[in-house]
């Protein structure tokens, strides 16, 4: 397959970056997407030329790095998948393809097509835990959890924090990954804890990261590669609103 | 009650702002449009002068259309800065986007069909609402009692084809406004459920969406072939 790459190309924050385009003449189309990345860096090394850096770890689509925003779509024209588990033959014979990094003021680009998504681990911090003995772990089925809510608890906690919800967003809001993190915990009797404190914080963080509002136009979803559904968003702010309007801080 | 304005200031308590104002507002187009269907009894509009001789002189009606009034303006203050905020929230733009593959073109453009709808507002009070209040509207007896005829006002500005055009292409925007907005109302509140959101989606799509627009742009339609005798 012969592919146009255009890359965005940035040396680090503080540099404006731009489109740089590459051309590919030898690509298998058995190769995934991120596999084609190596091929071309290969190449530029060879020519003394800086490599194209980007996130990536497990390959298998569970560790959520591999951020690239392909032709207008977050991890490409693939729903459900990230970007590892893109392949070539997604794309045809002398396609261009446009590679940018995710864009959000709370994303700042380090280099190339890696951003800083620690404001996600910010969030998580702030009510992304539940509190547990230490100690023997306790009989199974000791705690009754209906099937229902399991599935429920694991469809939210299917979510691997790659940040495809807030590249895909017209607003850049983070919503569906708190949502999905508030709903993990809030079904479950073990989240119960700190279930007000959760929705209060998560949500605040979520402001002070400079996320923007939702739309609810659903574009996140479906580009999540886990497929999270709105109706977490509806719950967090279910649980916003409770926890607001219930607990003692009246400070805010 | 440092807890209330920090709610309400958050981006979950702003959209709760955005959803009681544009829910009220969508009730209150019930109330409009089955008012206004007095335009389609032929009775030389005596039963509409009477619906709005009522409409202004009801003292429960004239509170609600304060809250009307503040309504519009907050969901319209608010809408702009949300928007303010969201375009922040991206200084960068992409070079290339494709959001047409995984949403709705009235979910991304709410902003430009409220600003349509607003300007609208603003046109529609000026026609009809100033002129009842403010204006110099001819007087009509009906049993020995005095009505201000805003139903000849009715005529007058329907008569014209571009007036009735402007009408007709704003209740699309607010059709498309609608489909949008009515279920998201109800997201921004939390409420999403198996057994209720498929009626609160048929409800935004069919009644609120199209049933509700198309009997508004079916008036000045009306008035208009009316007028010039073609019906």
């Amino acid at each position: 397959m012969k592919i146009t790459l255009k890359v965005w190309r940035q040396k680090n924050s503080n540099t404006p970056g731009k489109l740089v385009e590459y051309q590919l003449d030898n690509i298998s189309p058995d190769m995934s997407f991120l596999e084609m990345f190596d091929v071309l860096n290969g190449e530029l090394t060879k020519k003394g030329e800086e490599i194209i850096a980007f996130d990536h770890d497990c390959r298998e689509g569970i560790c959520g790095s591999c951020s690239m925003y392909i032709n207008g779509r977050a991890h490409g024209p693939q729903t459900g998948s990230t970007t590892c588990q893109l392949h070539m033959r997604s794309f045809s014979d002398g396609d261009t393809i446009v590679v940018e990094p995710w864009r959000a003021r709370a994303f700042p680009v380090i280099k190339d097509l890696m951003v800083d998504r620690t404001a996600f681990d910010r969030i998580a911090q702030a009510g992304g835990y539940i509190s547990v003995n230490t100690g023997s772990a306790p009989d199974a089925n000791e705690i009754p959890v209906p099937r229902e809510v399991a599935d429920t608890a694991m469809d939210a906690a299917q979510c691997i924090a790659c940040g495809a919800c807030v590249a895909a967003c017209k607003n850049a809001s983070a919503m569906l990954y708190v949502a999905a993190k508030v709903s993990h915990f809030a079904v479950l009797p073990q989240g119960q804890a700190e279930r007000t404190m959760r929705a209060e914080r998560m949500v605040a963080q979520m402001d002070t990261e400079g996320f923007g509002a939702c739309s609810f136009t659903g574009a996140c979803s479906v580009e999540c590669p886990k497929s999270i559904s709105l109706d977490h968003i509806a719950r967090l702010n279910r649980e916003y609103l409770g926890a607001k309007l219930t607990s003692n801080n009246v400070q805010g | 009650m440092a807890w209330v304005t920090q709610t309400l200031s958050s981006s979950l308590g702003r959209k709760v702002i955005m959803s009681l104002t544009g829910l009220f507002l969508s009730s209150f187009l019930i109330v409009h449009v089955a008012g206004n269907l007095q335009l389609f009894k032929s009775d030389g509009g005596r039963a509409f002068n009477e619906y709005t001789y009522f409409m202004t002189h009801n003292p429960l009606i004239i509170t609600i259309s304060y809250l009307l009034y503040t309504s519009i303006l907050v969901h319209a203050l608010m809408s702009i800065v949300l928007t303010r905020h969201n375009q922040a929230s991206r200084p960068v733009k992409y070079a290339y986007g494709r959001p047409e593959a995984n949403s709705t073109w009235s979910s991304r453009n709410m902003g430009i069909l409220g600003t349509v709808l607003f300007l609208f507002i603003v046109i529609h009070m000026r026609t009809f609402w100033y002129e009842m209040h403010f204006g110099s509207v001819p007087m009509a007896e009906y049993d020995g009692k005095q009505y201000k005829d805003l139903y000849a006002v009715v005529l007058e500005a329907f008569s014209q084809w571009w007036y009735v055009l402007l009408y007709v292409i704003c209740m699309v925007a607010l059709g498309y406004h609608l489909v949008h907005g009515f279920q998201s109302g109800f997201q921004s509140l939390g409420i999403r459920h198996k057994k209720y959101t498929p009626i609160i989606e048929f409800l935004g799509t069919f009644v609120f969406a199209i049933l509700i627009p198309a009997l508004f742009a079916a008036m000045p339609i009306y008035v208009f072939l009316q007028v010039h005798g073609i019906i």
